[in-house]
C-alpha cells in the first residue's frame, strides 16, 4: 500500500509544472539553495564564535534567549508558505484503501518537508561546536533533540491552525506587540521562555516534555484529520458567507468604474490577494531599517530614497507586477467581453496610484524621524506615481503565470516572474531614481536631489499615453499566449 | 451572418479543424454535434478569437475576428467556468455583465425576472460566492449571463450537460423562441442529439475537425444522427 502512495508523491513531484520550468532558472534556484545552506551552515559554525566575541554573554543561552521568536517565525513561515497536504487526499478517498492510512501518510509526508529539516543546517553545526567547545556532550544532545522536536511540534500545529485566520491575525498583533515592547524595554518576554529552553541543557531529561508534546501533537492532529476526513468537513474549500456589495460611489468614473468595483472585490475576498494587501503593509515598515540608524550599511543618503520608493510602492510592487495575472481564472470572459484594454488597465492603474497615495499617508509617522525622512517617502510616492506605476504594469504583460487566488501558494516570488524582461525593468524602477537623487545631491545638495527625483517623476506622466499605447500593443500580441498559458492551470 | 473560410487549425501535425468554407447566416439556430475531439470547443474559442487560426479567417458579421474587435459588443458566449468571475455573487456577476454591455440595473433585473422558474431558487439571494455554487448552478448563471445585452451571436458550448431536467426543458424552450424570432444567431454544440434536434434548424456533424454531415433538420433527423453515429 505504501508502495502506491511513494509512487503518486514521487510522479506529483517529477511531473509538477515548477519542475518543468526553464533549465536556468531551475539552475539559479539551485543556487539559491546552496547559497542559504552555505549561509545556514556558516552561521551554525559562525555563531558560537561571534556571540562570543561580542562578549553577549554564554552563547547557548543567548541562543536560547531569541529561540522563542525563531520559533514563532517559524511558524508564521510555515503558516504562509508550507502546503497543506490535504487536497491532494480528495482523489484516494473512494479507493480501497483505509482511512487511517491515508492519513498517517499525507502527515508523515509533512514530516519530510524543507521546513521541518531546513532548521538542521543551523542547529547541527551549532550543536557540534558547542560540544567541541567543552560543554557537557550528553546535555547538548538532549537540547539539540528537544528544539528539533518543537520544531515538528511547530509543523502539526501548522496543519491544525491552517486557514484559521481568525486565531492567526490576534496571534500576529499579539507577537508584533511583544516584540516592540522588548525593543524598547518595556516588557521582556523572552525572560520568561527562555529558562524554559536552558532547562533542557541543565536537566537534560527534561527534553522529554518536547518529546511528550510532540507526540501529543501528532496524535491530535491525526485525530483531527481521521474525524474530518469527509468530502464536506474537512476536505471542504473553505466557504465564505457572500454579500452583494454595489460600492455605488464609483459609479461616477463611469465605465472604469466597473473595474475598479471589481478589482476592490478581488481584493477583498480571495486570500492571495489580500496576502499582497499584507506584505505591503509591512512594506510600510522597511523604512524603518533606514531612518532609526540601526544598519550602518543604509546609512548614505541615496538609500533613504529607495527606502521611500519601497515604503509608498509596497502594492505597487506586490500587486502591479501581475497585472493581467490577477484575471487569470476569467481571462477567456475579459477577452471575448466588451472590454478595451485601456480601460482596463487604467482601472488598475488608478487602483495602484489610490493604494501609493494611501500608503504615503499612512507612512506619516515617518515624521518622527524628521521631516527629511517624510520627505523621502513623498518623493518616493511622486516618482512610483509618476514612473513606476507604468513600469510595474508593462513589466506585468510580460509574466504569463496564472494565479490560484484562493491559496497562498508561490504568494512570495515565483520563479517564472522572474525572467530577463522584467528584470531589464527593475533599473528604471529603482536604480534610475538613485542615480538622479545622486546627480542632484553630488551638484547642489540633498533637497535639490529630491527635488530632481520628484521632477522626474512629474515628467514621467507625460509619457503615460505613449506607455500605455505600448503595453496594449504588448498585450494584444502576447494574447494567444497568454491565454493558452493561463488555461494549463485549469487543465 | 458567420463565415469561415479556408480555417484550419493545426497542432504540430495533428489537424483538429478543417474548414473550407462554413456559412452561418443571421437568425440561424445553428448546432454542431460531435464526438469528442470532433472541433467543438475549437471552433467556438476560434470564433472568439481566442486562440489563433493556422490559416484562412473567420468573420462575424462582415468583421474579421482577429484584426478588429468591433464583434464584441454584438457577440455573447458562454463556453466553460473560465467565463465566471469566482468571487463575485451572482447578482454582483450579472450586474458587472451588464455593465460592460450597457445594460442598466433595471434592465438586468427585468431579464433575471424572467428567469425567475430557470433559477428553482438557489441563485439569487443565497449569500454564496459563484465559486461555492454547484457545477450544475455556475452553469445557469453563465448561460443566464449570456443572454444580457440583447447579443445578436449567442456561443454555448455544451449548455445541456450538467443541467437538471427541468432547467434543460427550460433553456430549450428559450432557446427555441429566440430562433423562432429569427433575430439572434444560435450557436450550439452538445453531446445529446436529442436536445439538438429539438433546438437547432441546422446541424452539423463534425469528425475529427472535418464537416462530415450538414443537415436541415427534420422530424428524420434525429434517427439519422443515430445511425451515423452508432455506426
Amino acid at each position: 500500500m505504501f508502495k502506491h502512495f511513494i509512487r503518486l508523491q514521487w510522479k506529483s513531484f517529477v511531473r509538477s509544472s515548477s519542475f518543468a520550468a526553464n533549465l536556468w532558472i531551475k539552475i539559479l534556484m539551485g543556487f539559491f539553495a546552496l547559497y542559504f545552506m552555505a549561509v545556514f551552515l556558516a552561521l551554525g559554525v559562525g555563531a558560537y564564535f561571534f556571540i562570543d566575541d561580542a562578549g553577549l554573554g554564554d552563547p547557548l543561552r543567548v541562543v536560547n534567549r531569541f529561540l522563542f521568536y525563531y520559533l514563532v517565525m517559524d511558524l508564521y513561515m510555515r503558516y504562509m508558505l508550507q502546503k497543506m497536504p490535504v487536497m491532494n487526499i480528495r482523489p484516494l478517498l473512494y479507493l480501497p484503501m483505509k482511512k487511517s492510512q491515508v492519513v498517517r501518510f499525507s502527515l508523515g509526508k509533512t514530516a519530510l518537508s524543507f521546513f521541518n529539516w531546513s532548521h538542521a543546517f543551523f542547529f547541527l553545526p551549532f550543536s557540534i561546536v558547542l560540544i567541541a567547545q567543552g560543554y557537557a556532550p550528553l546535555s547538548v544532545i538532549a537540547w539539540h533533540l528537544g528544539i528539533m522536536a518543537l520544531f515538528y511540534v511547530n509543523n502539526f500545529l501548522n496543519i491544525m491552525v491552517n486557514n484559521q485566520d481568525r486565531i492567526f491575525y490576534p496571534m500576529l498583533l499579539v507577537l508584533a506587540l511583544l516584540g516592540v515592547s522588548q525593543y524598547y524595554g518595556w516588557f521582556d518576554v523572552t525572560e520568561y521562555t527562555s529558562p524554559l529552553f536552558d532547562a533542557l541543557y541543565d536537566f537534560p531529561w527534561t527534553a522529554v516534555l518536547p518529546w511528550g508534546l510532540l507526540a501529543y501533537v501528532c496524535w491530535a492532529s491525526y485525530r483531527y484529520f481521521r474525524r474530518h476526513m469527509y468530502l464536506d468537513a474537512g476536505l471542504e474549500m473553505q466557504k465564505t458567507t457572500a454579500k452583494t456589495e454595489d460600492y455605488t460611489w464609483l459609479n461616477r468614473f463611469g465605465n472604469l468604474g466597473t473595474f475598479l468595483k471589481n478589482d476592490i472585490k478581488l481584493i477583498r475576498r480571495n486570500k492571495r490577494s489580500r496576502t499582497t494587501v499584507i506584505t505591503s503593509v509591512i512594506f510600510l515598515l522597511y523604512g524603518l531599517l533606514f531612518f532609526t540608524g540601526s544598519l550602518e550599511v543604509y546609512e548614505a543618503t541615496v538609500w533613504r530614497v529607495f527606502a521611500g520608493i519601497f515604503v509608498s510602492g509596497g502594492f505597487l510592487f506586490t500587486f502591479g507586477q501581475f497585472v493581467p495575472s490577477w484575471d487569470s481564472a476569467y481571462y477567456p470572459l475579459m477577452m471575448s467581453q466588451n472590454i478595451r484594454y485601456r480601460e482596463y488597465l487604467t482601472s488598475k492603474w488608478y487602483l495602484i496610484v489610490m493604494a501609493t497615495l494611501v500608503s504615503t499617508l499612512l507612512s506619516a509617522f515617518y515624521l518622527y524621524f524628521g521631516w527629511q525622512a517624510y520627505l523621502a517617502v513623498v518623493v518616493g510616492a511622486v516618482y512610483n506615481i509618476g514612473v513606476n506605476s507604468y513600469l510595474v504594469l508593462w513589466g506585468g504583460a510580460y509574466i504569463k503565470t496564472p494565479i490560484d487566488l484562493t491559496s497562498n501558494k508561490k504568494a512570495f516570488g515565483d520563479s517564472q516572474a522572474f525572467n530577463g524582461k522584467t528584470l531589464l525593468l527593475t533599473i528604471p524602477k529603482l536604480v534610475l531614481p538613485l542615480v538622479v537623487f545622486w546627480v542632484g545631491d553630488w551638484l547642489w545638495n540633498e533637497t535639490a536631489g529630491y527635488l530632481m527625483v520628484a521632477l522626474a517623476g512629474i515628467a514621467g506622466f507625460g509619457f503615460k499615453d505613449i506607455v500605455f499605447k505600448r503595453i496594449e500593443t504588448i498585450y494584444k500580441k502576447e494574447k494567444y499566449k497568454t491565454l493558452a498559458a493561463y488555461r494549463e492551470k485549469a487543465a | 451572418m458567420i463565415r469561415a473560410t479556408e480555417l484550419t487549425k493545426k497542432y504540430g501535425a495533428q489537424t483538429v479543424l478543417d474548414l473550407p468554407g462554413l456559412t452561418i447566416p443571421k437568425g440561424q439556430s445553428f448546432g454542431l454535434v460531435g464526438n469528442n475531439g470532433a472541433g467543438k470547443t475549437t471552433f467556438f474559442s476560434l470564433l472568439l478569437d481566442l486562440i489563433q487560426p493556422t490559416t484562412g479567417s473567420i468573420e462575424n458579421n462582415g468583421v474579421e475576428v482577429r484584426t478588429s474587435e468591433a464583434w464584441k459588443p454584438f457577440t455573447s458566449a458562454f463556453i466553460d467556468e473560465s467565463f465566471l468571475i469566482g468571487y463575485l455573487t451572482p447578482e454582483e456577476y450579472f450586474y458587472f455583465i451588464g455593465e460592460l454591455r450597457g445594460q442598466s440595473r433595471a434592465d438586468v433585473d427585468a431579464l433575471l425576472e424572467g428567469f425567475q422558474d430557470f433559477f428553482h431558487g438557489e441563485i439569487l439571494g443565497q449569500k454564496k460566492f459563484l465559486r461555492d455554487l454547484s457545477k450544475g448552478n455556475q452553469k445557469k448563471v453563465g448561460i443566464t449571463a449570456s443572454f444580457i445585452g440583447n447579443p445578436e451571436v449567442l456561443i454555448l458550448d455544451e449548455p445541456f450537460a450538467n443541467l437538471d431536467p427541468t432547467t434543460q426543458i427550460r433553456l430549450k424552450k428559450i432557446l427555441r423562441e429566440m430562433a423562432g424570432k429569427r433575430e439572434v444567431t444560435v450557436l450550439v454544440s452538445s453531446h445529446d442529439l436529442l436536445h439538438v434536434t429539438e433546438v437547432c434548424e441546422r446541424i452539423v456533424v463534425l469528425e475529427k475537425g472535418r464537416v462530415v454531415r450538414d443537415i436541415e433538420t427534420t422530424p428524420e433527423t434525429l434517427k439519422e444522427l443515430e445511425a451515423f453515429f452508432g455506426g
